[in-house]
């Protein structure tokens, strides 16, 4: 039997505390109790002694008691055998510890009532009980084998009661047995069928019987729907196995009869009528063209179909730019949009001069700056800074990158949103640079460069690596952008280390660069220099050579990347095949308000070194520094001239003067530029901020429209770009260092019907106008001087015609008097 | 015959003609200007366009009749005078 743990809420005091481990003694053969278990007995007497009267001290709730062991052995010893503990002695002189623990068992599960725990093992195990909830689960467990319900009775036993088989009676039993003397003897059984006998059974036949009849009145049936299917077939039957087909041909008359037609009179009646109408509207086509709108065609040379109405006559301002950390005090010197790039425009700002005599040749501690400004963030612009000295004063941009040179250093676009600064990245030796400051920079286009005399040649790296920069201290310095052959040790160069993160294209050029060559402007009658200001060369674009198609691949790779120029190297000149059709020629406006054309390719003179050649001709029609040398993008050989108080077109291979010369205005052109997509239109700047358009076709002598005070200031630069096929920006900048980005009407953008041919037929009766006039000036020096030598005779003859004025004076005067009609208070003086 | 000619001249000396082509009523062409093909291309091919452009001037007013016929296209103009038996195509290139 297993032990079963008494549950104790509350264990009498005194256990150990040791640990709660179930004990379960094993179960032994004993007999009905486990051995640490003793059941014993306890008389009366014993109980009262040690104090453990039954339902007394000890009741069911608290059965536990603890005795002493030293009174038990006590006892034992003063009654000896009668004593209660006797059978136990032993054990509990034996006990280790002070107190035995007694329990009060009630239910006698040990056979007696008092129960004795031999061990303190099982003293603790009873004493403090291991967890209840084991206990709880091994009980669950066995509860839920489930039991036997009732059975509910819902009235299926009826059910079961009809289908079973019962038996309706009691089966019948017959007894049959043979006399007693036939007992023993042989019995023959035979069937025999109730029809054989007559009698052998009764029927009762069923009859139709009159007086009752049933009539069915209800009757189960069950249908099915069958689907009826059926399938036929037909064919027709193709008798004649033949396949037809026509196929038709216009009737033609045969010649006879065509013949006999044209004979008849019926014909000639038909076109006698028709021939007239006919002809009438054979006429009206050539007439009037009736479905051609004349209007609407006027109408495309201006206007492309935008009748809203809203057609503005001058230049819309479309943005302005201005910052105020970076173009405070300054003033703008040069502007030049972003070739590639939509809406970028650079702007190079220069501290404005307050005092016109000081030269700003000295660098100033602030920096002149190149400021990049995009339509797409008109508030800030993305500035790129420099620690240039005030030599900044011209913007180029170059054709194949994306990139603006100005200088001697490059840029990158770096956008984010705070204004980086970008240093540059190569400059000039300062020994072989320019004197002054460079007031034109220009890249040589792609086609071509330049060998160390000048003479152009092929240019195999489909970039342009050259540019010329000139400088009032009367030189023209073209510089290369590529490592030269000479200075490729390493040893010389010096390891120049950028403090900012600068990019190492022009590394090679930094601090070494020196220019190709030089070419030099001594005047053509005198002694000296010329002084140029800006320059202006043909832009040789070359015709597709054999290998067009290579080159053109190569073009488009090399636009997408600049090539390194660290690598390139400046090739012999023997090595490049030379391009003779290149125009070296160059018109400079000069600082002397010359207009010079001279050649750059040097020459080699009587000693054998190489010098300029004089220049070819020189001009001077301007009153005022020349600002602006210009080529028409449309023609070639047209160029246009803007300096001090008049404009100049001249064609280029005419020597003698400008074809077209303006009268001069009251305010100083400060500068100009053609218009990018009509040949007779060109904007001039003035110096008290307002910009003149100027159409050679419409007026000569006065600009077409005026915008008046288009900025406050001097304007000091205009560009024109064009965005998209309908928007034409126009950037003009002034001395305020504002930058004003106005949109050109559709008016002065679309060119008129053949304007470049008229503008040709402008220009050649413009030249031929100037031939005339030369001519006849020519003549009229003739004239002038032969009428210089009879300067004598004309003052004679005019002192003769004084005297007989005054001879004729004092003869009316005698007249008057004599008559009496001199007014007494006129006194005539002679 | 020479009459028919002379008529024929007076039409192809007009500016911007390409073909004349005379066309009895049932659509065979009798004079032409043109190759024979193109002659009876044309022929077939607007003989049926001027019936039913008369037949639907009719319709409209049957005292009505059809006296001049333009087919104005991007490349040229085809001009079509019909009569009782016959009728007249001249193909045009307007000056433009």
């Amino acid at each position: 039997m297993a032990p079963k743990k008494k549950k104790t809420s509350t264990g009498s005091a005194g256990n150990k505390g040791r640990g709660k481990e179930i004990l379960t003694p094993t179960p032994v053969e004993q007999p009905d109790h486990p051995e640490d278990i003793f059941p014993i007995v306890l008389t009366s007497a014993t109980q009262e002694l040690f104090g453990c009267r039954a339902d007394e001290d000890v009741t069911r709730e608290s059965p536990f008691k603890l005795l002493k062991k030293d009174s038990i052995v006590q006892d034992i010893k003063t009654r000896a055998a009668v004593s209660d503990f006797s059978p136990v002695k032993q054990t509990v002189l034996d006990y280790p510890e002070d107190e035995i623990l007694l329990v009060f068992d009630r239910e006698f599960t040990y056979g007696q009532r008092f129960y004795l725990v031999l061990t303190p093992k099982a003293k603790d195990g009873i004493l403090c009980p291991p967890q209840p909830e084991t206990l709880e689960v091994l009980e669950n467990r066995i509860n839920n084998t489930p039991e036997p319900k009732r059975w509910i009775s819902l009235g299926s036993e009826k059910e079961i009661d009809e289908e079973c088989v019962k038996e309706t009676r009691d089966k019948l039993l017959y007894k049959f047995s043979r006399v007693r003397r036939k007992f023993g003897a042989p019995v023959c059984f035979s069937d025999r069928s109730a029809a054989d006998a007559k009698g052998g059974y009764l029927e009762c036949a069923s009859y139709q019987d009159s007086r009752f009849s049933i009539k069915q009145m209800q009757r189960d049936c069950g249908m099915q729907a069958v689907p009826g299917l059926q399938s036929s077939s037909a064919q027709t039957q193709w008798i004649v196995q033949r396949n037809v087909f026509t196929q038709y041909k216009a009737r033609e008359l045969s010649k006879v009869e065509i013949e006999n037609i044209l004979q008849t009179e019926s014909l000639k009646n038909f076109l006698n009528s028709v021939t007239f109408r006919l002809l009438k509207a054979l006429q009206e086509e050539e007439v009037m063209k009736v479905f051609v709108d004349d209007c609407k065609a006027l109408g495309t040379e201006s206007e492309a179909g935008d009748w809203s109405g809203n057609v503005s006559e001058g230049l819309m301002l479309y943005q302005a730019f201005s910052n105020q950390n970076y173009t405070a005090d300054r003033k703008v010197s040069c502007i030049n949009w972003h070739p590639t790039i939509f809406g970028v425009i650079a702007v190079a700002l220069t501290r404005r001069k307050v005092e016109q005599l000081n030269e700003s040749a000295v660098s100033d501690t602030g920096a002149s700056l190149i400021v990049f400004y995009s339509f797409s963030d008109p508030s800030h612009c993305q500035v790129v800074l420099w620690d240039i000295s005030a030599h900044i004063s011209h913007l180029e941009g170059t054709q194949s990158s994306g990139k603006t040179v100005s200088e001697t250093f490059e840029l990158d676009d770096k956008k984010e949103n705070k204004t980086p600064v970008v240093r540059y990245c190569a400059v000039s030796a300062l020994e072989s640079g320019h004197k002054a400051p460079i007031t034109d920079v220009k890249w040589l286009p792609p086609t071509f460069e330049v060998t160390r005399t000048g003479s152009p040649v092929e240019n195999r790296n489909h970039a342009s690596v050259q540019f010329v920069t000139c400088s009032p201290d009367c030189s023209i310095l073209f510089w290369d952008v590529r490592v030269k052959q000479l200075s490729q040790s390493a040893s010389d160069r010096k390891q120049q280390t950028t403090p900012y993160a600068v990019p190492d294209r022009f590394k090679h050029l930094d601090w070494t660069w020196k220019p190709l060559f030089r070419v030099s402007l001594p005047k053509i009658n005198t002694t000296g220099e010329y002084a140029p200001l800006k320059f202006n060369f043909e832009p040789y674009t070359r015709e597709s050579t054999t290998d067009g198609g290579t080159d053109k691949a190569d073009e488009n790779e090399a636009d997408s990347d600049i090539p390194d120029f660290s690598q390139l190297s400046a090739h012999s000149a023997r090595t490049l095949p030379a391009l003779a059709d290149v125009n070296t020629k160059l018109y400079i406006g000069t600082e002397d308000c010359e207009i010079i054309y001279t050649d750059w390719k040097l020459v080699k003179d009587d000693s054998g070194r190489m010098h300029s050649s004089k220049p070819l001709h020189c001009c001077n029609i301007h009153h005022g520094m020349v600002n602006t040398v210009q080529r028409s993008p449309f023609f070639k050989d047209i160029i246009l001239t803007i300096g001090g108080w008049n404009f100049a077109i001249w064609k280029e291979g005419v020597m003698d003067g400008p074809i077209v010369l303006s009268q001069g205005f009251e305010q100083v052109c400060t500068v100009g530029c053609w218009s990018l997509s009509r040949p007779a239109v060109f904007f001039i700047g003035k110096e008290n901020g307002s910009i003149e358009v100027w159409n050679l076709l419409e007026k000569t002598n006065e600009p077409v429209h005026v915008q008046a005070h288009a900025t406050n200031d001097t304007i000091s630069s205009i560009t024109p770009w064009v965005a998209s096929p309908k928007q034409h920006f126009l950037a003009v900048s002034d001395c305020l260092g504002i930058v004003r980005v106005f949109e050109i009407p559709k008016k002065l953008y679309i060119p008129s019907r053949n304007e470049a041919l008229s503008m040709k037929k402008y220009f050649e009766h413009g030249e031929e106008g100037l031939k005339d006039f030369l001519k006849k000036k020519e003549q009229w020096d003739k004239q002038n001087a032969e009428l210089d030598k009879p300067d004598a005779a004309t003052l004679e003859s005019e002192e003769l015609t004084v005297k007989e004025y005054s001879d004729y004076l004092t003869l009316q005067e005698s007249i008057l008097k004599g008559r009496g009609l001199m007014p007494a208070a006129v006194t005539q003086h002679h | 015959m020479a009459e028919v000619e002379e008529t024929l001249k007076r039409i192809q000396t007009q500016k911007g003609v390409q073909g004349i082509i005379i066309v009895n009523s049932e659509g065979i062409p009798i004079k032409t200007t043109l190759d024979n093909s193109s002659t009876v291309q044309y022929a077939g091919l607007i003989h049926q366009l001027v019936m039913k452009a008369r037949s639907t001037v009719r319709d409209i007013d049957p005292q009505n009749d059809l006296t001049f016929l333009r087919v104005r296209s991007k490349k040229n103009e085809i001009m079509i005078a019909p009569d009782k038996d016959y009728f007249l195509i001249v193909i045009q290139n307007p000056s433009d």
